[in-house]
């Protein structure tokens, strides 16, 4: 049998496309995964169906091709034959692809009308999508926070040749770990709320077959019920601007009663918090406390876009270094930018985010650092003052 | 001009009406986007007028969560936020609920509430008799108000739909106030 | 010998002054209204921007090649897939398929020219402006735009990074270019096809023009329209796009994906039209189903006008709007399928060779067909929550286009380049080009199925540790390929220098106007009108 006979090459590929699609290849890197929902089981289990539908398809098509290019050829001294049309045979494959397309449709209604099913929700959750991270609030908790990239500017940082440095060397969940991610329960049904408070972002996670846009303006809904304890990890899917790349979705599901131990762990902390906040307003730092904790809050949350040089990314993301605005200029109002942001910009506010004390620092770090030098220093008191916290 | 000129210029002239009629319809989209969306709040846009109380009774077999959220936009420095943040209403039923605001900055600002419900269909059936989402909101600096909001769900909302929710996201548009 | 001798005598006295002194040099090509000269010109400008578009993507997979940032800040990097995706899609496929039809629409319907020939010109001269206008906001202090070929709102508008105007500026010049061609197309084609070619005797190949040119006129108005609104959101005030004046995002995407659903259709009913004429020639057999075709063709441009939502399943529709664009959507497939099953009817039970055209061709079937596949799979809703904004759409896209579009055009482009030059082409020296780009595409672009399943998201500069071992794979792909269409250059500027005389039909089962001239054509064929039966 010579090497290029088609029934070999049919037969090779038929054996080899089988093994490929054998659902024990499931979690494999090749395919979709199955998840940890009932639904996105279902998801899984409709893409499967039409991956071999259509292989099903191409098989037949690509064979009849092969064998066509292999036997109807002119070297081989075939004769074109003269048929041009045929009304009965148009129909047939008009007709039977429409039957195929109403056998993998009814599936996926059905799929679809129960994920659009929101309602009767235990646990609701109001995600925002923001430049460049998330923000979690509970519904029915006192319980909200941002949800920040937390792998290291070094690890991804390669310019210059960096990436045989240690400091570039990446950690397993490289660019999909969080400081603090979202907390769910298993085996009940939580809601998402989504919107954005600025250009549109999308949230998700493939392991529930959760996607949905965060409109600004706009609120969305989505709901999923994870069948077990475990984290997940999943990334914004709507550009929305330099670090798209760079805001992950992290989702810890816990036991029922894990995250009630977790929810009574968050209202202390929040006590907690606003302890040290009154704390710190009696609070004096020195200035090496002040340029080591600004130093640390700057790279965390400003770097991104005024760059760890202060040079920023003009015009939309201004120069700090050598700035009128953090020299000279009134240090009340650079205070008020960093609490409260200003509006139409990129500039965000940060008053929600960090603490009076790291506000302080980070502003103390902005008008000292890079040769700015203007002495100033700035306490949390100063902060509550200036921006009316 | 030749036969062939003339017969040229009657297709040319339909197609560069036809041209400017697409530009037109592009530009129509916006109103008719409006217009759908009003017929059948897919995008949870509800009534930016107000809307008048339609006394047809109380349908008390029928119970709706009605939940608000807020958000603020980004870099709007005021405390927003509702004072209860869920209410169980028949259809048919007038409730009144009320949204705390202050400006925590330095400057006046004039805010502009944007409401949004979810599911997008129910928007429809969620009536605002009086909501302070229909003006702009001037505050001063340091300046805290509770703002209003009256509204009813229809008796004709979905057997499917047993909870809304309303979200507001508040914007500085202190720019494009009217003084 | 004799036709063209006669038709170029019967010219001279026809014509009388307008045609008598043909132009040399730059004023030739500046001033031209040849409809062969100005397909030239389009056709040499869409390989340009091929090759430009190509680099950018060159630095974009170098920059994927590894994880981690090695070579562009992500801000130039979102700059590199935004310019990449409309360089390729407004200046390398659709000029390309306008120059084939400023080529050959004339003489396969035994017309002299294009009915408009100064329009035609201009047509054509203004493109190169708007590119320059857009490929110099890479050197302006804001940077080229950053927001994705799709430039949704408000990313484009209020928290853009200053390069909306040009931007818009350059997409208006690019619509009016592709306007007008298409009303020079319709024109055309409506009213100076010979005597006796009834729009049922029309090549399929005048009828996916044809059809395309309608649809160019319907929606890129509305693009225009839509970019209008971009720049006075961004620069004058108004709120389409803007939640805090009463606008809606979302609308954005309803009123882009109206335009851009059918843009896409624009871009591939050309090649069907190309690879329709090019297997029966080589099949030696009429094309299959020649109605059918038609009707399938124009049920492929009137269902894309109902499609355009499916590219915004993850906004928030409710369900009756989710369940009616995949139905629709998935209707779509019905006739795709006809065309393609009407193409393997043509190659059965023929005889066939397999030079150049028909070696692209018949890639084109294969791999436009798996497009259509993965086109397939994304029409279906809750599947498409997983696979949006990843790069299995991504992969979708590129089969369809590149393995689609760009190569019906290297097939179309082997197959006419003897009627072009009036020499044969090497046929080694494009094999190694075949070969090379068919393997390369394939490892570029298939391993971005798996890449997208495994939960890669579009447009990022970086990527988590799983998706490494694939991006190494696709980036030398992408390198290879790109390397590749510098086989394509030589062999086509080798045809223009000489090679082999070519008759003036080549391809003994070729059909049509076009092969009754001699090769190269002659500048001014068909001044009078041949017969048809």
């Amino acid at each position: 049998m010579s090497k290029h006979n088609p029934r070999w090459l049919l037969g090779g590929g038929l054996f080899w496309g089988s093994l490929i699609f054998n659902s024990a290849w499931a979690d494999s890197q090749l395919n979709l995964t199955q998840g940890v929902t009932a639904i996105s089981r279902e998801v899984y289990d409709l893409h499967m169906l039409v991956l071999y539908i259509c292989t099903a398809i191409g098989v037949i098509v690509f064979g009849a091709m092969f064998w066509s290019i292999a036997f109807h050829r002119k070297s081989k001294g075939a004769k074109p034959a003269d048929f041009h049309e045929s009304t009965k045979v148009e129909i047939l494959w008009t007709a039977i692809p429409i039957v195929i397309l109403i056998s993998m449709a009814i599936p996926a209604t059905s799929t679809l009308i129960d994920m659009e099913d929101n309602d009767n929700s235990d646990v609701t959750i109001q995600i925002t999508g923001s430049q460049w991270k998330w923000h979690y609030k509970y519904f029915d908790q006192d319980i909200e926070f941002y949800s920040v990239l937390s792998t290291p500017r070094e690890q991804y940082e390669n310019h210059n040749g960096n990436f045989t440095g240690k400091d570039s060397e990446k950690g397993q969940n490289y660019l999909l770990e969080v400081d603090k991610p979202l907390v769910i329960p298993a085996n009940k049904k939580v809601r998402f709320l989504l919107t954005s408070d600025d250009v549109i972002h999308s949230w998700w996670v493939p392991a529930f077959a959760v996607k949905q846009d965060a409109n600004p303006g706009f609120i969305n809904e989505a709901w999923t019920k994870v069948d077990k304890p475990g984290i997940y990890r999943g990334q914004c899917a709507e550009l929305c601007g330099k670090d798209h790349g760079f805001m992950p979705v992290v989702v810890e599901v816990k036991s029922a009663q894990d995250y009630d131990a977790w929810l009574n762990e968050q209202h202390a902390l929040t006590a907690q918090a606003a302890e040290a906040e009154k704390a710190s307003l009696s609070a004096s730092m020195s200035k090496e406390e002040l340029m080591q904790l600004g130093e640390k809050t700057y790279m965390a949350y400003c770097a991104a876009c005024h760059q760890p040089t202060g040079l920023g990314l003009p015009p939309a993301f201004p120069a700090l270094k050598g700035s009128e605005f953090t020299t000279t200029g009134s240090v009340d109002e650079h205070i008020d930018v960093v609490v409260n942001g200003r509006a139409n910009t990129g500039m965000q506010g940060y008053g929600k985010q960090l603490s009076l004390k790291e506000i302080a620092a980070v502003v103390t770090y902005e008008r000292n650092a890079w040769g700015n030098d203007s002495g100033d220093l700035v306490q949390s008191a100063d902060v509550k003052a200036a921006s009316g916290e | 001009m030749n036969e062939q000129a003339k017969s040229n210029n009657k297709v040319i002239k339909k197609l560069v009406l036809t041209v400017f009629a697409m530009f037109g319809f592009g530009f129509a989209l916006v109103p008719l986007y409006d217009v759908f969306c009003d017929i059948t709040g897919l995008n949870g846009k509800t009534n930016t007028a107000a809307a008048t109380y339609d006394d047809d009774g109380i349908d008390t077999s029928r119970s709706i969560k009605v939940q608000f959220i807020t958000r603020n936009a980004k870099a709007v420095p005021w405390q927003f936020k509702p004072v209860i943040n869920e209410i169980v209403v028949h259809p048919g039923e007038m409730k009144f609920v009320n949204f705390y605001a202050k400006n925590e900055s330095k400057r006046a600002i004039v805010g502009q509430a944007v409401p949004s419900v979810s599911p997008g269909l129910a928007a429809n059936y969620f009536q605002k008799i009086e909501c302070f989402c229909f003006t702009q909101q001037p505050l001063q600096a340091g300046e805290e108000v509770e703002m209003g909001l009256q509204f009813y769900v229809d008796r004709d909302l979905p057997d499917d739909i047993s909870t809304l929710t309303l979200s507001y996201t508040l914007y500085d548009i202190s720019d494009k106030a009217d003084s | 010998m004799t036709t063209d001798t006669i038709n170029e005598s019967l010219a001279d006295d026809h014509h009388g002054d307008s045609h008598d002194h043909k132009m040399t040099g730059i004023k030739r090509w500046l001033y031209t209204t040849n409809h062969k000269d100005i397909g030239t010109l389009y056709l040499w400008f869409s390989f340009i921007m091929l090759l430009t578009g190509g680099a950018l993507a060159m630095v974009i997979r170098a920059e994927l090649f590894q994880p981690g940032l090695q070579i562009v800040e992500p801000d130039f990097f979102n700059q590199l897939t935004t310019t990449h995706g409309l360089i390729m899609v407004f200046g390398a496929i659709m000029p390309a398929f306008t120059g084939f039809a400023n080529w050959m629409l004339p003489m396969m319907i035994g017309a002299p020219d294009m009915a408009l020939p100064r329009m035609n010109n201009w047509s054509f001269w203004i493109l190169p402006f708007a590119f320059a206008i857009l490929i110099s906001s890479f050197f302006m202090e804001s940077g080229a735009p950053n927001f994705g070929w799709t430039f949704y709102a408000p990313l484009s508008t209020t928290y853009s990074n200053g390069s909306t105007a040009f931007f818009v500026f350059a997409v208006h010049i690019m619509g009016i270019s592709s306007i007008m061609g298409a009303i020079n197309i319709v024109v055309t084609i409506m009213n100076l096809r010979a005597p006796g070619m009834t729009y049922m005797k029309m090549p399929l190949f005048v009828w996916t023009f044809f059809i395309t040119a309608y649809l160019l006129i319907a929606v890129m108005p509305v693009l225009a329209g839509v970019v209008t609104m971009l720049l006075t959101d961004t620069y004058f005030g108004t709120s389409f796009f803007d939640a805090a004046g009463g606008g809606d995002p979302v609308m954005f995407q309803h009123i882009f994906w109206f335009f851009g659903h059918p843009e896409v259709y624009i871009m591939i009913l050309p090649a069907f039209g190309i690879v329709s004429t090019i297997i029966p020639a080589f099949a030696r057999k009429k094309l299959f189903g020649y109605s059918s075709m038609v009707y399938a063709t124009a049920s492929i441009a009137l269902l894309s006008f109902i499609v355009w939502a499916h590219h915004m399943f993850t906004t928030g529709m409710p369900l009756f709007g989710e369940l009616f664009f995949m139905y629709c959507t998935m209707l779509i497939a019905v006739p795709t399928g006809v065309k393609v099953f009407n193409w393997v009817a043509t190659m059965w039970r023929g005889s066939m060779t397999f030079e150049m055209p028909m070696m692209f061709s018949i890639a084109f079937v294969i791999l436009f067909t798996i497009g259509g596949f993965s086109g397939l799979m994304l029409a279906m809703t809750p599947i498409d929550f997983q696979y949006h904004d990843t790069y299995f759409v991504v992969a979708h896209f590129h089969y369809v286009l590149v393995t689609g579009s760009l190569f019906s055009i290297f097939a179309g482009t082997y197959y006419w380049l003897p009627k072009w030059t009036g020499h044969m082409y090497s046929e080694s020296l494009a094999k190694w080009h075949f070969w090379c780009s068919i393997i390369s595409v394939n490892l570029l672009f298939f391993p971005m199925h798996f890449l997208g399943l495994a939960g890669m998201p579009r447009r990022i500069p970086d990527y988590a540790l799983q998706f490494a071992d694939f991006n190494k794979w696709v980036s030398i792909g992408g390198f290879a390929f790109g390397l590749s269409q510098l086989i394509f250059l030589a062999v086509v500027l080798k045809c223009i220098k000489g090679g082999e005389k070519a008759p003036a039909k080549p391809w003994d089962g070729a059909e049509g106007l076009e092969w009754e001239v001699a090769s190269p054509a002659p500048y001014h064929t068909f001044s009078t009108p041949p017969k048809v039966d």
